[in-house]
């Protein structure tokens, strides 16, 4: 029964040729360092499925973020367990996506023909770290609101134009609750929408090009 | 290979893999479900309790007109409160027989409204309509007015409302 299931879904959505596409591909001799990026993407669809998770409860206004947050960690069965995965994993994401950077420039991956993987790379982590900036804020308490007091007054000493990125990011003089619904919408809108395409076309290019072999002494 | 009565290596490995599958998804499905319906589940545990509210004095409402009382409640949602206004039609139908009916239409719950001239509580929604002792007179409520018990203390008339 499942065969024949799988089999008239293979007939139609050619299951069998994603396979061959995307993973039976030659893999050259590598070792766990190698990992790091795979271990990146789970990080990131965890972050993505306990994200939707949160925002069922999570509320982007000044009067509500914080009890919304308090809710969820004692009113709601499992909360502490789906916040505190988001927590642990956001700091764990950008540790293994810088590690994974370093992994691909050590070993020399990021060259010729695969410069866009590395570019495309870098965005991802920008991305990242984009993403913890946004997210520390949602919580709305005393830490999460100087932390983001400071990271938008630092970028603000950017000669000339420094007075004006402080108030883009905070939508006017202030930090305030328009402060919050921007973070809010650029941490579950807009960066997860950049990372996907990003990771698109970096596993794209992994797929099309299969990834680097650990560099000899003639490399 | 002739078929040997012991599992093959294949069918073992195929039901271990089946059972560690299942244990690996229960452990992510129940809490991400728990999650979501968590509230659901303490409504219906429910920590309902009743209260005797006050109405007013007997003596306001008329004999034989029935008349409409309103009042607000809050309790405490989630992360907020949220004040809920129900109406109670308070009815004499003599000096000794007080019924209070809730306004909430047994229908799909709409707001019904006492009209005078018919004589009747008629609901706006899907035109439902009740007799003063709120029996379905016609349209689609399924069962009659709902009623709260009253008492009567000093003068005073009282309903017994069960908090949800
Ligand atoms: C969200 C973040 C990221 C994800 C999900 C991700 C995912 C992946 C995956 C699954 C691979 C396959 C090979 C491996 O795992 O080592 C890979 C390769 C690669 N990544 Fe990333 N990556 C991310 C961030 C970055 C960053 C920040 C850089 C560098 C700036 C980068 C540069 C590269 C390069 C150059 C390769 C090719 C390696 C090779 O062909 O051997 N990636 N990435
Ligand atoms: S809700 Fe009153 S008639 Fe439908």
């Amino acid at each position: 029964m499942a065969n024949k299931v799988y089999d008239w879904l293979d007939e139609r959505l050619g299951l069998s040729t994603i396979y061959s596409v995307t993973l039976d591909r030659k893999v050259p001799k590598v070792n766990w360092w190698f990992t790091l990026g795979s271990a990146s993407l789970f990080l990131f669809i965890i972050q993505g499925v306990t994200g939707v998770f949160l925002a069922v409860y999570y509320v982007p206004s000044p009067d509500h973020a914080y009890d919304s947050i308090q809710y969820i960690m004692n009113g709601v069965a499992f909360g502490w367990l789906i916040r505190g995965i988001h927590h642990w994993g956001a700091s764990l994401m950008v540790i293994f996506v810088f590690a994974h950077m370093l992994r691909t420039f050590f070993f020399g991956a990021y060259k010729f023909p695969r410069e866009l993987t590395w570019v495309t790379g870098v965005v991802l982590l920008l991305a990242t770290l984009g993403m913890g900036f946004t997210g520390y804020l949602l919580p709305w308490n005393q830490r999460a609101y100087w932390a983001t007091t400071v990271g938008t007054e630092i970028a603000g000493t950017v000669p000339l134009i420094g007075p004006f990125i402080t108030a883009a990011l905070r939508g006017g003089t202030d930090l305030s609750g328009v402060t919050l619904a921007r973070f809010f919408a650029v941490h579950i809108w807009f960066l997860p929408a950049v990372i996907l395409g990003m990771i698109g076309v970096h596993i794209y290019m992994i797929i099309r090009l299969g990834i680097a072999g650990i560099p000899d002494k003639d490399d | 290979m002739a078929k040997s009565p012991h599992l093959s290596r294949n069918e073992f490995v195929k039901i271990v893999v089946g059972a560690v599958g299942t244990l690996i998804g229960s452990v992510i499905a129940l809490p991400a479900v728990g999650y979501i319906v968590s509230p659901a589940l303490a409504a219906i545990r429910g920590n309902s309790k009743d209260t005797w509210i006050p109405v007013g004095p007997l003596g306001n409402y008329p004999l034989g007109v029935p008349t409409l009382f309103s009042f607000t409640r809050t309790k405490i949602n989630g992360w907020e409160k949220t004040t809920n206004s129900y109406g109670v039609f308070i009815y004499r139908k003599n000096e000794g027989e007080t019924i209070a009916f809730s306004n909430i239409c047994t229908h799909l719950s709409c707001r019904v409204n006492w009209n005078e001239e018919r004589q009747q509580y008629l609901c706006p929604c899907h035109d439902a309509q009740f007799t003063i002792e709120g029996a379905v007179a016609g349209g689609p409520p399924p069962r009659p007015m709902d009623r709260y018990p009253t008492k009567v203390e000093d003068g005073t008339l009282f309903i017994n409302f069960v908090e949800g």
